[in-house]
This record gives structure tokens, C-alpha cells and sequence, in this order.
């Protein structure tokens, strides 16, 4: 009888299916959206002139916290704009905007990366356990989210640096600090729908374990969420950064650093006699968040392609 | 739903307690002694001494972390190190401001970003949706102190280098006797704050629509025969703008606390700007008062959200 | 005259995947007053056609000519064809619940349907809506007017529905599943209530349904769609005597009711076809018990009987009923004195609703259920939604543990075990769940999930896990060598095949079935019951099957429990159930059943037509 069946069911099975992996779907769609494309060879052009930030001081012979008073300042004192020799001008003391710029893309990819990874980590973490357990488990960490939620977080980050003084490490543990609960939320709703899922009960009732339910049955059905905002967390977190040592709360000057670059060029307003001053780290800014936000949305869509909506077309006669 | 409020009553209290137990304790544990930030590098010890005193920093700490709860219970949040003056007044007198900039940006984003939101929900995958995702997706990337500082660039330098006026460069006119004034120091900052919250609203907007047009309640009010229009404005346009609500909450309670970076740029003299200038003197009481001022607007306007939710979800009631 | 007729209907909707033909060629015309039925499986095109004919799937294109009171709607602007909907044609839709829109009251929706049409006052509409909603059943309609759709039930919100279509006494009726959504017992009120309102008003109803028991019924004249093609049509009444294609013949024989218990059911082998492709011959050829050479090669003609039947087909005469292989009766059913695989007794769950700060209140399951099943015996569990099956089921299966009662499983008291034992349980008792998409891993591969019985216990590894896995593939009527495909690759009645190869694995003395067949079509469901039916015989298995199919039940059970609101209101042999019920609750449920006839073998139709196809 089994075999009969079998022979009955693959019969009409040949031809419909085309067997392709998802991860070769995901790249197939991904190579086809051409924004995305862009904004990934932005990014890793971003990361190469990040790793040679010393190749780039040793070529202009120039150091990021230099000061060049006689080439780098005008008479009046003021930053030169954009020459042969400093090919993105100086900055209000004399120093190359240009060295500057490739050590600050440092910190500010370090910490997008650093910290929206943590920050991810933390929130698959606690939404997992949170939606998973349930009840009183449940209870108290969805209630921390709401709490950390509803936290004013750049006074309290401004609090914080107030007491403990500015440094990288602060900045991003408060970003860390103050973006899991996105992820929480989102896998904690997820995990609770995949929790009452069938999959999962039939794993139950074979005997599996909660640790590997967890693991095995429910983390393989997140990867979606995870990728899409992990990805969608490093501009924040970029801009988190910048904005954190634009008010001066940030990475700690004379260290080069893109929000403290424009936080320069605020100061006196110097930036309306110097637009370079805002024009150079400002647009490297916009586009290093603008390309990691166009990656998220391209990756979401290949990921999950129900969420892109198919063409419509009209056919009836319009009135 | 009386149940349900005292719930929220008291998960608000919970949070403005951990609150203020967090920046009591960040202060307490934190270098630096307040007595000489209050009186200045030259003041003697019995001086010092004296101010102790005067602040209850002599007491237990248990003491004193009492007596502050209550007095924060009460309102009182203290006086400020600097000028002595009671942080309820320093902060009164940056509400305008503030107040201000969060009215005109909440106007201008709504009517901004909604509309984008359903251009490019109404027609998915066209021109116009592709638009409305450019709109989102540079509105999302756009950090609010360069977008800040462009515009001053361009609509008030630029201009006054050809020798006009445009637009101010900054600071705050209060509303009377002249709102005209008033608008014209604010165009700028509204339009700044507007554009990166329009992007959010845009997006939200889109996503709740597209998910709405393709629920059967819709499909059932097309067989009904309403004219398109009404599909969408009425039983659509309901269904996406609900969920909102929380958002619209969230963000304006958050601007309230203070518009930090806003104000920074244009020389707003806000509750933000307030803040700054409290971090960069040390002024404890002041940082401590606008934060949980913060959280006050917070968790209010939870509750706000939540009664209008009922209000407009009869499923919540 | 007819209201409705469509000419060469065809309907095609562009995907990502490609262009889905989901209506090909279609021809037919409705009369006034009657109920005509649409009936076919998932994918048939049925619902397709009517929401594109009404101008409701934006994004298909549509040739043909659907005529409607003289005018073809095809060709209508987009303008008068909305002033039709509604007005000159209801529809009413499948889910009640999502077809309602959850922030306006029930009233406001109906009146708003008589204010788009016509020009009356506020409360003139007010007091139509009220009258019509008492029509259809609803009481207090005047207060209930201002009530949401989350205040009703299932049939009620369907009541409303109806009322909704029927407002403006429209010509035309279409109701899409009307009663797919519904316990059966509610699923024969609303039915009643259709046919009822047709005759007050003379409405014409078209009724889409896959239930062709439901159309036996109540249809005048009926339309069987295969993957979007009109395989038959005619009169309800010869069809259902002695369907003339061999894909309504099959249909109707893979009913489990027309079977003696424990016998085999002809099915319909294989599965239905991707609609991408227009295949050159027959789309049912594959499949058909009476496929013909020419079946593969050309596409068939329509034929037309002398009983007003028409087919889709190369058959000339009514097909003959493919032989019945005999049940074999042994092994079928448990002696008294086999083992008690299962006893449960006085079990209880109650569940507190409410939260810390909502009304607290006590809501109960279960209500003190005893049962036992012997080995090799299959027990039926049958009862309406949110009678306590599914939770019945869970308890049993270990996932949820009662208030009070014992469960005792091979000997075994369940409450009085530690962890590890009760975790050695778990080979002893195995579920099989309704939803062939939900119960299997989307993200694990087929020979993974089969095997996890096997990694969870520790029982077999590496190569010797493989082996066994692909020993249950084989079992189960799986191609071993699919082992490494994900679920998604596989159609509805596959994956239930690997949910009971999973269930095999650690061959367990009980396997639980709930609602295993349910969610798949009349043609696959017949297979897996085969299949089940066979396993049992072939590894004497011991079954509790939970279903709300009385005539399912019947075909599988030895012994019935009949469940409403938590308790066990009638226990007893399969056959006593139909014959001889004790219990006000089972009559109800028996009477609310309604099964399609068993088709006769032979017909006096004579061919009187043959008209060749001519391609679209």
C-alpha cells in the first residue's frame, strides 16, 4: 500500500517544483534590487576607508589631531576649504578634515556595529526567554521593556555622562541600553505566535526540553526579524553616537569623531563661513545611515517577499 | 475599565519612582562634592560646611533619599546649585518654547507624513510609492543636527549673503503679542523636527494601510458598492490611523521632555537646552528635575493614549 | 431569461511566480429564483470567478462576458458596476468576523449599504436595518443595532452578514462559503436561513461551497470546478444520482460516509496541479480512474446529456465505479480483553481569566472525563468547537496538565512522575495535528523533523537515524529520497504524511489524531484516512481521533464520544451512535450532518451534444 501510494502522490510532483535554496532566493532577489546594491558598495567602501584611516594619514602626511596653524588656517585664522593639500579642507584649528573623517568613520561604524550587535543580543535574549516562559517571567521583563521604554533616554544618557564623564565605552553601553527593547518587543511577539505554533507543541509533546525548543524549534523561525532589525539598529545607533558627541557627551575630543566634527562646525557657527565643515561629515553621515536603512529595507523584502506588494495592473474600462 | 486605569495609575507611579530612584542614586554614587559646586572653588570649609547642612548632605543617606521622594511627590524638585532659583520655575519658564516647537511640529508632521503614507499605500509598487519610500527612507537617515544645520545654512545664511532676510537664525519670540514673529522663529526648527518625524509617520502609515486595504472587512465594504473614496478614507483610513495613536503619544511626550538636539541647533531656549546648559555646570537638581519632568510627560501620556484607544477601538472597551 | 450568465469566462492573475490561470473558458447561466450551486476544492477557481466577475480583484485580468440584467458587467466602467454591487447583487463572505469591520457598529454597516444606493433619512434607514436584522433571526434587533461585531457570535455575525446582502433586495445573491467558518449544527441554521429568505424574496442565490453534502441539500442546479475549469454542470439531481464525469464521481465516492467502517475509501489519488501551467490535454487526466490516451494529448469537448448535464470530458457515457477492494475486517477493532492502552478518569481544568487588575472569574474546560481505550482500538472524540477536544487532547498528550483527575498511560500514573519519567512518556503517547502547514518546522528538512524523536530520545544516530527515517518515509508513502527538502515543498497531504511518520517514529501505544483531515480537501482526506486505516492494520496501533466530522468519525471509529461544554454526554460503538442515539446533543449533531448521496453506477443519460473546445 505504500508504495502505491507513493508512486500515486510523486506522479504530478515533477514539474512544479523547481528546488532552490532560500539563502540562493534571498542573494537572487537581493542582487536584483539595485538600491540595495549601492547602498552594500557604499558600505563597504566606508569599511575599506575606515581600515585605511593610518594609509590615509600616512599618504596626506598628515595626523588627525595635528594642528596646522600656518598651511591649515588662513590669516584671519580661519579653515582653508578644499586643496591640494588638504583635499577636504581644515577644520577651525588647521587640522585635515579629510584623516579626520576616516578615523571618525572608525568610531562611528565601530559603534553602530558594537552596539546595535549587543543591543540585539540583549533584546533576542530577554524576548525569547520573556515569550517563551510566559507568565510571571513574562510579566517582569515585558514591564522592564515598558520601563526603559518610557525612560526620557537622552536626558538620562545626558545624566549619565554628566557623573561619569564621556568615553566610547559609555556611549555605547547607553546605546545598548537604550535600543534592545525594540528587538525585545518584536521577539517576544514573534516567539509568543511561534510558541503556540503546532511545530513547537509537537516538539513538547515528543519530550524536547525547553533549552531545545528554544534553539532548535523556535531561533531558526527569527531569523527574519533578527537580520532585518539588526540591520535597521546601526543607523540608529550611528546617529545615537553622533548625536551623543555632537552635545559634547560623546567620544572625547581632540579624537576625531564625525558627530564632534559637526559639533566643530556648530560651535561660533563657523560652519556658515566653512560649509565643508558640515557639508563633508554631514553627507558621509546621512549616507552611511541612509545606505545601512535602504540594506534593511532590501533585505527585508528579499527575506520575506510576501511583504512586497506585486504590481497592479488595471484592466476594466475606467469610467 | 476603572480597573484598568488604576493599573495604569500605578505602573506610572512605578516608573517615576525607579526613575527618581535612578537619578538619586547616579548623583549619590557620583564623583565630585555638590557642597563646591554649589559655592565655588574659593569657599572655605566651614563654608562648605554650612551648605552641607543647608542641603541635608550631612543626613544618613537613607534620610536623604527619603525626604527627596517626598519632596518630588509633592512637586518640589529643589533649587538650582547655580542661581538658587526652584527648578519647577527654571523649567516653567522653558516651556514655551518647547511647548511651542512640539505644537507645530506635531501639525506639520501629521499632515505631512500621513498623506505620504497613503500616496504610497494607494498604489503599491508605482512611481508614487517609490517616491513615498525615497521620502521615508531619507527622512529615517537624516540626523536631526545636520538637517538642522543645513537649512540654517541654506534658507538663513545663504539669503542674508545675498542680502535678504529669510529666516531668523534662531531663538524664541514668545506666542503674544505677535504670533506672526512667533511662526517666523519657528518655521525652521518645525520643519526640522517635522521632516525625520513625517518619515516615521509616513512609514507606519504605509505599512498599517497596506496591510489594512487587503483585510475582508474592506473587500466587503467594495461589494457593498461605497464608491472607492470612502473605502479608503472611511473604513480604511480608521483601521490605519488607530495604531497610531500609541506613536503619536510616545513621540510628543518625548519631545516635551525636551527637544534636545533641536534646540541645541537653533538657540532655543527650551527644556532641552536647559538640560544641556545643567549638564555642562553641573547643576544636579536641575538635571534631575528635567528628568523626571520627562518621565512625567511619559507616563501620562500613556494613560492619555490608552483612554483614547478605548475611545476609538471599541474592542478595548 | 437568465440573471446571470457567463460566456468563455476566463480569469487570469499575474504573480511573482508567473501568470495563475485560475479560470479557464468557464460557461454557465443562473436562472431566476434558483440556488446554484459552485462547488470545488481549494484552488478551483470558484471564489476566484465570482469576486473577479464583481469587479473585486483589482489586479486580474478578465475576458469573457458575463451578461446581468442585459448588460455585460465585463464591460462595464468601474462606476456602474459599483452601483450594482450591493444594490442589484449581495455577497456574503466566509469569515463573518474579519468581514465585518471591527470599529463600526453592525447597524451603521447595514445602513450605510441602503445610504450609498439611495437617498433616504437616517433614521428611515435606521428602521429598515432593524427590520431586516429581525428577518434574519436577530433578537432584540433594535438594541442590538448599535452593537460591534465582536459582541456576536459566529452564526449571528454570518445573520448579519445576510442581512447586510440582503438589504436592498437584490437580484443576485453570491455567498462564498457561507458556512465554511461555522460549527455544523450553527452551519444548518444558516443554510435554512438562506433558503428561506430566497423564497421570501426571490432572490437568486449562488452558493460556493467545497461541501458538496451542502449543496445536495439545497441546490437546484449545480457547477463542479477543477483547477479552474468547469468539469460538470447541470441539474443538481441527476449530477448527485450519477455524476458524469469521473472528477464529481470521485469527489462524491471519497466521502467517508458512504463506507463501512474499517473499509477502504476510493480516493482520488494524487494531488491538484499548479495552475502556472495550461496543460495540453485534460487538467484532471493525471488523476482520472477513466484517463484515455487522447485525455493527455488534446483538450476535451463539452458534452451534453439528455438529462441537461454537461461535461468537460472525452467520455462519451457515465463513468463506472472503479472496483471496490473489500474491507478487510481482521484486526479491525479491539476484544474486551486486549490491554488498556489509556484511562483517564474525573479529569477537571479550569483556567482563571482575567488579570490582576480584570474581573477574575473560573472557566472550565473539562468537566470530569472519564475514558479508556483498549489496544488496537480506534476511539472517536467528536464535539463542536470549544467543546474541550483540542484541550482534551493536550491533556493527554502531556501538554497541559488537568486540575485534578489521573491519566494513566501503559499502567503509568502521569501526575505522580519526575521529569525524566516524564519524559520517558513521551514515547508512549504521539500527536498528529490538524494544521499540515503549522505542525511541521518551516525552517527544519523533512528527514530532521521526522528524526526528532529519535534525537530528543536519544534512540538512534548518524546513519542509523537516516536509515530509520527513511524506513518511515517509506512507510508512509514518501519518496525516502525527499529526506533533505524543507516542509514547504511539499503539498497539504504530504505534510500530513510526515507528521504521522514523525508520529511513528518511537512507536508509541497511542497515537492522538486531532482533526487530521480537516484542514485538506474531500480528495486528499481520503487518502490519509486510507493510510491511517492501513497503519493500523498493518502495525496494530492504537487510535484516539478527535474530529467534529460525524461521517469521518463513523468510517474510522470503533467507539464514539460524543463531547459538548466539557463533559462526555454519550460513549458508545460507532454504529449505535447513528442508529440508536441516547442523547438530545447527538441527534442535533447527526441531524445537522449533512452527507452527499452515494452515487449509482449507472445512468439513463444518452449524449446528445458534443461541442469541440475551442481555445480561449
Amino acid at each position: 500500500m505504500g508504495g502505491r501510494m507513493s508512486a500515486d502522490t510523486e506522479a504530478t510532483e515533477a514539474p512544479t517544483i523547481v528546488q532552490r535554496g532560500a539563502l540562493a532566493l534571498t542573494v537572487r532577489r537581493l542582487l536584483r534590487d539595485r538600491a540595495s546594491m549601492a547602498a552594500v558598495i557604499f558600505i563597504l567602501l566606508l569599511v575599506v576607508f575606515a581600515a585605511a584611516a593610518p594609509l590615509v594619514e600616512a599618504w596626506t602626511g598628515h595626523s588627525p589631531i595635528e594642528q596646522f596653524r600656518d598651511t591649515g588656517l588662513s590669516t584671519m585664522g580661519l579653515p582653508v576649504a578644499p586643496n591640494g593639500e588638504f583635499v577636504l579642507g581644515t577644520d577651525q584649528l588647521g587640522r585635515d578634515v579629510l584623516v579626520r573623517l576616516a578615523y571618525g568613520a572608525r568610531v562611528s561604524l565601530l559603534v553602530g556595529v558594537v552596539a546595535s550587535l549587543a543591543a540585539a543580543l540583549v533584546g533576542i535574549t530577554i524576548g525569547v526567554i520573556a515569550g517563551f516562559f510566559g507568565g510571571w517571567i513574562d510579566a517582569v521583563l515585558s514591564r522592564t521593556m515598558d520601563l526603559v521604554m518610557s525612560v526620557p533616554f537622552l536626558l538620562c544618557a545626558l545624566a549619565l555622562v554628566s557623573v561619569f564623564g564621556p568615553s566610547l565605552a559609555l556611549s555605547i553601553g547607553v546605546i545598548v541600553f537604550f535600543s534592545w527593547t525594540t528587538m525585545g518587543r518584536v521577539i517576544r511577539g514573534q516567539v509568543i505566535s511561534l510558541r503556540e505554533r503546532d511545530f513547537v507543541q509537537a516538539s513538547r509533546s515528543l519530550g524536547a526540553g525547553p533549552l531545545s525548543i528554544m534553539l532548535i524549534d523556535i531561533l531558526p523561525n527569527l531569523s527574519v526579524p533578527i537580520i532585518v532589525y539588526t540591520t535597521m539598529m546601526i543607523p540608529s545607533s550611528i546617529v545615537f553616537e553622533a548625536t551623543l558627541s555632537f552635545l559634547g557627551l560623546g567620544i572625547v575630543p581632540p579624537a576625531p569623531s564625525w558627530g564632534g566634527m559637526l559639533a566643530d562646525a556648530a560651535a561660533n557657527s563657523i560652519y556658515l563661513v566653512a560649509w565643508w565643515l558640515v557639508i563633508v561629515p554631514g553627507t558621509v553621515l546621512l549616507l552611511t545611515t541612509l545606505s545601512f536603512n535602504i540594506l534593511g529595507d532590501g533585505l527585508r523584502d528579499a527575506l520575506d517577499p510576501k511583504a512586497r506588494p506585486v504590481r497592479l495592473r488595471r484592466k476594466r474600462a475606467k469610467p | 475599565m476603572i480597573r484598568f486605569l488604576a493599573g495604569r495609575l500605578a505602573f506610572a507611579a512605578l516608573i517615576l519612582f525607579a526613575l527618581s530612584t535612578f537619578v538619586f542614586v547616579l548623583f549619590f554614587v557620583a564623583p565630585g562634592d555638590p557642597a563646591r559646586l554649589v559655592a565655588g572653588d574659593k569657599a572655605t570649609e566651614t563654608q562648605l560646611i554650612q551648605i552641607r547642612s543647608n542641603l541635608g548632605l550631612d543626613r544618613p543617606i537613607h534620610e536623604q533619599y527619603l525626604s527627596f521622594l517626598g519632596r518630588a511627590a509633592q512637586g518640589d524638585l529643589g533649587y538650582s546649585y547655580r542661581n538658587q532659583q526652584p527648578v519647577l520655575t527654571l523649567i516653567a519658564n522653558r516651556l514655551p518654547a518647547t511647548v511651542s516647537l512640539v505644537i507645530g511640529g506635531v501639525i506639520l508632521w501629521l499632515s505631512v507624513g500621513i498623506p505620504v503614507g497613503i500616496m504610497s499605500a494607494r498604489h503599491p509598487g508605482g512611481w508614487r510609492d517609490r517616491l513615498g519610500q525615497g521620502f521615508i527612507l531619507v527622512g529615517l537617515s537624516f540626523p536631526t543636527f545636520v538637517l538642522g544645520m543645513v537649512s540654517l545654512y541654506v534658507f538663513y545664511f545663504l539669503p542674508r549673503q545675498a542680502g535678504f532676510t529669510l529666516f531668523p537664525a534662531g531663538g524664541f519670540k514668545p506666542f503674544w503679542p505677535n504670533p506672526a514673529i512667533w511662526a517666523w522663529h519657528m518655521a525652521l526648527p518645525w520643519a526640522t523636527v517635522a521632516l525625520t518625524t513625517a518619515a516615521v509617520y509616513a512609514r507606519l502609515t504605509r505599512g498599517q494601510m497596506l496591510e489594512v486595504m487587503s483585510e475582508d472587512y474592506i473587500r466587503t465594504a467594495r461589494a457593498k458598492g461605497v464608491p472607492e473614496h470612502k473605502v479608503v478614507y472611511k473604513h480604511g483610513l480608521r483601521a490605519t490611523l488607530t495604531p497610531l495613536v500609541t506613536q503619536l503619544g510616545a513621540d510628543i511626550a518625548f519631545l516635551l521632555g525636551g527637544a534636545i538636539v533641536i534646540e541645541q541647533v537653533y538657540g532655543l531656549q527650551g527644556v532641552g537646552a536647559l538640560a544641556i546648559q545643567a549638564v555642562n555646570n553641573q547643576d544636579r537638581p536641575v538635571i534631575i528635575g528635567v528628568v523626571l519632568l520627562g518621565g512625567f510627560f511619559i507616563v501620562i501620556s500613556n494613560i492619555v493614549v490608552d483612554i483614547i484607544y478605548s475611545l476609538l477601538d471599541p474592542r478595548v472597551r | 431569461m437568465p440573471v446571470l450568465e457567463a460566456r468563455a469566462l476566463t480569469v487570469s492573475i499575474p504573480t511573482e511566480d508567473g501568470v495563475v490561470h485560475a479560470v479557464q473558458n468557464v460557461s454557465f447561466a443562473i436562472e431566476a429564483g434558483e440556488l446554484f450551486g459552485v462547488a470545488g476544492e481549494s484552488g478551483s477557481g470558484k471564489s476566484v470567478m465570482m469576486q473577479a466577475i464583481l469587479g473585486l480583484l483589482p489586479n486580474a485580468d478578465i475576458s469573457g462576458q458575463v451578461l446581468f440584467e442585459g448588460q455585460d458587467l465585463l464591460q462595464l466602467p468601474a462606476r456602474a458596476l459599483r452601483q450594482m454591487r450591493g444594490a442589484r447583487i449581495g455577497m456574503i463572505f466566509q469569515d463573518p468576523l474579519s468581514s465585518l469591520h471591527p470599529y463600526y457598529t453592525i447597524g451603521s454597516q447595514i445602513t450605510e449599504a441602503i445610504q450609498v444606493h439611495e437617498k433616504v433619512s437616517a433614521t428611515a434607514a435606521r428602521a429598515r436595518a432593524v427590520d431586516m436584522l429581525a428577518k434574519v433571526g436577530i433578537a432584540n434587533a433594535s438594541e442590538r443595532f448599535d452593537s460591534f461585531p465582536h459582541q456576536f457570535s459566529g452564526g449571528m455575525r454570518q445573520r448579519v452578514m445576510i442581512a447586510m446582502a440582503l438589504i436592498l433586495n437584490p437580484a443576485l445573491i453570491i455567498a462564498d462559503e457561507p458556512t465554511t467558518a461555522l460549527d455544523v449544527t450553527v452551519q444548518a441554521q444558516i443554510v435554512a436561513l438562506l433558503d428561506q429568505m430566497r423564497r421570501e424574496f426571490g432572490t437568486t442565490v449562488v452558493m460556493i461551497t467545497h461541501d458538496l453534502g451542502l449543496l445536495s441539500s439545497v441546490a437546484d442546479r449545480i457547477m463542479v470546478m477543477y483547477a479552474g475549469n468547469r468539469m460538470e454542470y447541470g441539474p443538481a439531481e441527476p449530477i448527485f444520482r450519477a455524476p458524469a464525469h469521473p472528477y464529481t464521481a470521485g469527489l462524491l465516492r471519497s466521502s467517508p460516509a458512504h463506507y463501512a467502517a474499517g473499509a477502504e475509501v476510493i480516493a482520488i489519488p494524487g494531488k491538484p496541479p499548479s495552475l502556472l501551467h495550461k496543460p495540453a490535454g485534460c487538467v484532471f487526466a493525471p488523476r482520472c480512474a477513466n484517463a484515455m490516451p487522447v485525455c493527455t494529448t488534446q483538450h476535451p469537448p463539452v458534452r451534453q446529456f439528455s438529462d441537461g448535464v454537461h461535461t468537460q470530458c472525452w467520455l462519451e457515457a457515465t463513468p463506472a465505479a472503479p472496483a471496490t477492494r473489500l474491507a478487510a475486517e481482521q484486526g479491525r477493532g479491539a476484544s474486551d480483553g486486549a490491554p488498556v492502552v489509556l484511562d483517564i478518569s474525573d479529569i477537571e481544568l479550569s483556567f482563571t481569566t482575567g488579570g490582576v487588575f480584570g474581573r477574575t472569574g473560573k472557566f472550565q474546560v473539562l468537566k470530569g472525563i472519564n475514558l479508556s481505550v483498549r489496544r488496537g482500538e480506534t476511539l472517536g472524540l467528536v464535539g463542536e468547537s470549544g467543546c474541550g477536544k483540542s484541550t482534551l487532547a493536550r491533556v493527554i498528550a502531556g501538554l497541559i496538565a488537568p486540575s485534578s483527575g489521573t491519566v494513566v498511560l501503559d499502567g503509568i500514573e502521569m501526575s505522580s512522575l519526575d521529569p525524566a519519567g516524564w519524559r520517558e512518556t513521551r514515547k508512549h503517547v504521539q500527536l498528529v495535528f490538524q494544521d499540515p502547514f503549522g505542525s511541521l518546522n518551516p525552517r527544519r528538512r523533512v528527514g530532521a523533523i521526522i528524526g526528532d524523536p529519535f534525537r530528543i530520545h536519544g534512540v538512534a544516530k548518524g546513519a542509523e537515524r537516516k536509515r530509520r527515517v527513511q524506513e518511515l518515509m517509506e512507510l508512509v508513502g514518501l519518496n525516502p529520497e525527499h529526506y533533505n527538502r524543507f516542509p514547504s515543498e511539499f503539498s497539504g497531504g504530504q505534510r500530513q504524511r510526515i507528521g504521522i511518520a514523525r508520529a511513528l517514529a518511537l512507536n508509541p501505544g497511542l497515537i492522538i489524531f486531532d482533526e487530521p483531515v480537516s484542514a485538506l480537501d474531500v480528495s486528499i482526506q481520503a487518502q490519509i484516512l486510507n493510510l491511517m486505516r492501513d497503519l493500523q492494520q498493518r502495525l496494530g496501533l492504537t487510535y484516539l481521533f478527535i474530529s467534529h466530522d460525524l461521517a469521518v468519525v463513523r468510517q474510522v471509529c470503533d467507539r464514539i464520544a460524543v463531547m459538548d461544554k466539557g463533559q462526555i454526554v454519550e460513549l458508545a460503538a460507532a454504529e449505535d451512535i447513528y442508529t440508536r442515539p441516547q442523547h438530545d446533543y447527538t441527534r442535533t449533531l447527526l441531524a445537522a450532518s449533512v452527507v452527499p448521496p452515494r452515487p449509482e453506477d449507472h445512468a439513463d443519460r444518452q449524449l446528445v451534444e458534443t461541442i469541440q473546445w475551442v481555445a480561449a
